[in-house]
């Protein structure tokens, strides 16, 4: 693809300061795209550490009557990489993509609030800081060494100062509490940001979609994110003030705990996935030549899916053993998203139908995920059928379904993003050879993970199990599955190779490499701190398009 | 849309967006008010299920005067803002002072209150469901009024130090939005706490 269209001024060469003031510059910094970057690689440390507590877990699991850990490190093992992976990876590195290219393409110089900004940033890599030190400080005065072992949703009575002694559990409920307020704050931000900062002419039917799903997704931040906040302050009240929220024994109610909790754990699902559709949204159109198909219908999806998103969260509690009228509510209602979710999809293709499809690394990956997506929200659909969750729920077909979702959906659209916007963060480019290796691992061993972990779950195997006995027919299942992490952990490592390499080593990008649209690529790359020398002005959803084309602008058409 | 180019659409001649301050208030507000709608709802979800006493009907007053206070100095912060926006400082202060002085015996109010039901009935957050619920969610809005008080005496500080001026009207009308909030949310406490759990 070619740059040559419109020359850009190449960055000034600024003679190298101490790395102290460095340092310094980049904690004390408020510009969103040192935030954002910082978001970013908060989140691929923590990616590293959960990549690996998944792998311990796997090991543990690889044959019958393992004892490759104890069964209290399983467990903390698995409530830490379920915290991790959520709130301390994806939520952060979507925030982090947002902070960095909201402004970007709506065309202003920064956040609405950037001190606000750096400030939510903050809280959030405390919070993480916390989460972790609890490896240290959990037991308290009973001993050293220990984590929160309830399991990400933390559920009534497991969390009560009786099953739950010293302080793992006040370590997770805190992380997650300060966390919450570092989320909200920045989703305060970005719709402020998107509401207030944009460029002259872009209305918000013009806006990119990326900016548009992030807005959608911090406003279900703001509505679900301040429940589990309650919630957490709830627990804090029970376990220090001797409340009695969760305490059945004085007529509390457990399952009032996983009411709290589902009402912000499902739209939670849709704040993770909404940016990753708008990733989607953004690369496969630039990579099929073509403008994305159906834009209006793209946002009002979106939106249905966050509405109805709102009203599904008890999916999760089948088992629990609802009422007959609420089973069939919440069996609709799953039932009901999955139409806005398939126009999404149906879109997608139709932006690629007759595109001119040239398979780059950022583009295989949403391609991938097209695929992967489609087949984690089939398994959704069967787990929405109350009758159907009532045989599998709590079984590996859960942990497959979902992780369909959050890694064949979600991660893949990431890399892609990541794949996608490393030239504009770095200047440079990636590797497209170790780009495309990356892909192949990564979908080898997806695939060999996730598509084989249903059949233990059919096959009756609980989830969160310590181990299992020989000769149920779940052997040859789980060795298959912890194979797959293998080639999934290579191609990670080769993910994280590519980017240290090419931003040392790669070729010098230049401001548009993918002849892309969307105002982001007129900056330069890296773009300087004020992002554009003058505000731009646009006048269609693609501004470059018709900046390249002015015999023939978008904005006869729209 | 094929119309011919020269036509500029009016909406790019004038452009202007909201302003900043109130969009973020508002998302602010739409967050507290989730936080609140939990704790309404488990303390509906638990009204009448206290294992032990007191009941609600034996110990709590409905504090009319507190909330007489309360819901009026969403009327006088009004008048300071408006006040504030033409100019007039000094009136502006007597006003603000005024919404400060309701918020404190507000507080003033629910400590007292507090302090009969713990030493006269009783009733502590670990004595039943009741407590549990009652102080989280009055306490919650306490906390919430207790802040909204420390930053209306900021910007009375300022106000005697001279540095309030019509130009922070618009500051002051955000802080404003988030006066009348709490007095919403004091409505629905007070409904759900006096009237219907009683």
């Amino acid at each position: 693809m070619s740059t040559e269209s419109i020359a850009w001024p190449t960055p000034e060469v600024t003679t190298r300061r101490p790395v102290v003031e460095q340092l310094h510059e980049w904690v004390t910094t408020v510009d969103h795209k040192r935030l954002g970057i910082l978001y970013i690689l908060y989140a691929l440390v923590f990616l590293l550490v959960g990549g690996i507590e998944a792998t311990i877990l796997r090991m543990q699991l690889i044959r019958p009557l393992n004892h490759f850990v104890s069964p209290e490190v399983f467990n903390r093992m698995f409530t830490m990489h379920g915290t991790t992976m959520i709130f301390f990876v994806v939520m952060p590195v979507m925030f982090g993509f947002a902070n960095y290219l909201i402004p970007l393409m709506i065309g202003a110089r920064d956040m609405a609030f950037p001190r606000l900004n750096a400030f939510s940033f903050w809280m959030t890599a405390f919070a993480g800081l916390l989460l972790y030190y609890s490896f240290i400080g959990g037991d308290g005065l009973y001993g050293a060494g220990n984590a929160p072992d309830v399991g990400w949703f933390a559920y009534a009575p497991l969390t009560s100062k009786t099953f739950s002694r010293g302080h793992s559990t006040d370590f997770w409920t805190l992380s997650l509490l300060v966390s919450g307020f570092g989320s909200i704050g920045t989703s305060i931000n970005i719709i402020a940001t998107v509401f207030c900062m944009r460029c002259k002419g872009m209305t918000l039917a013009k806006m990119p979609l990326l900016a548009w799903l992030n807005t959608i997704m911090a406003t279900l931040v703001i509505l679900a994110v301040s429940p589990l906040t309650a919630a957490q302050v709830m627990l804090l009240v029970d376990r220090y003030l001797g409340g009695h929220f969760f305490d059945t024994q004085a007529g509390g109610s457990a399952v009032m705990w996983m009411h709290f909790f589902w009402v912000f754990g499902h739209p939670e699902v849709y704040v993770l996935v909404i940016p990753a559709f708008a990733f989607a949204s953004e690369i496969i159109p630039v990579f099929s030549r073509k403008a994305i198909f159906g834009y209006p219908v793209m946002v009002a999806a979106t939106l249905c899916i966050a509405f109805i998103g709102m009203s599904v969260w008890a999916h999760h509690m089948f088992t629990v053993g609802m009422s007959a009228a609420g089973n069939t509510f919440f069996v609709l209602s799953t039932m009901a998203i999955a139409v806005p979710t398939g126009i999404k999809i149906f879109n997608w293709l139709a932006t690629m139908w007759g595109g001119q499809i040239t398979f780059k690394t950022p583009m295989l990956f949403c391609t991938a995920f097209l695929f992967q997506f489609l087949i984690a929200g089939l398994t959704g659909i069967m787990l929405g059928n109350a009758p159907f969750d009532w045989q599998l729920g709590n079984s590996y077909f859960v942990i497959a379904h979902f992780h369909y979702v959050i890694v064949g959906g979600i991660l893949f659209t990431l890399f892609g993003a990541f794949y996608y916007w490393f030239p504009k963060m770095s200047g440079r480019m990636y590797s497209e050879t170790f780009g495309k290796l990356h892909f192949w691992l990564f979908i080898i061993g997806f695939h060999l993970t996730f598509d084989f972990m249903h059949i233990p779950g059919i096959l009756g195997m609980p989830r969160r199990i310590y181990t299992y006995e020989p000769g149920r027919g779940w052997d040859i299942w789980n060795l298959i599955v912890t194979i797959g992490v293998f080639f999934q952990a290579a191609g990670v490592l080769v993910f994280i190779g590519n980017l240290l390499w090419s931003y040392f080593r790669g070729q010098i990008a230049g401001s548009d490499p993918w002849d892309a649209w969307t105002l982001e690529w007129t900056a330069a790359s890296p773009p300087p701190a004020y992002n554009f020398a003058t505000i731009p002005e646009v006048r269609s959803r693609r501004p470059l398009w018709d900046l390249k084309h002015p015999e023939d602008p978008d904005w006869q058409y729209e | 849309m094929s119309a011919p180019s020269i036509t500029v659409p009016e909406a790019e001649l004038q452009w202007k967006l909201p302003a900043r301050g109130p969009v973020a208030m508002y998302c602010l507000i739409a967050a507290e008010a989730a936080i609140f709608t939990i704790f309404v709802v488990a303390y509906i979800f638990y009204i009448g299920k206290s294992a032990t006493g007191p009941q609600p009907r034996d110990v709590l007053h409905v504090p009319i005067f507190l909330t007489i206070c309360l819901l009026s100095s969403s009327l006088t912060i009004h008048f300071a803002v408006r006040l504030l926006k033409s100019g007039r400082v000094f009136s502006f202060a007597l006003w603000w002072t005024l919404t400060i002085l309701l918020g404190a015996i507000f507080l003033a109010g629910t400590f007292r209150e507090w302090r009969h039901l713990i030493l006269d009935e009783g009733l502590t957050i670990q004595t039943n469901l009741f407590g549990t619920t009652y102080y989280s969610l009055v306490g919650l809005h306490a906390f919430h009024v207790t802040v909204g008080l420390l930053a209306l005496l900021t910007v009375i500080i300022f106000t005697f130090l001279g540095d309030m001026g019509r130009q922070h009207a618009e500051r002051a009308e955000v802080l404003s939005m988030y006066w009348h909030f709490v007095d919403v949310v004091w409505v629905v406490v007070f409904t759900v706490v006096y009237i219907v759990g009683r």
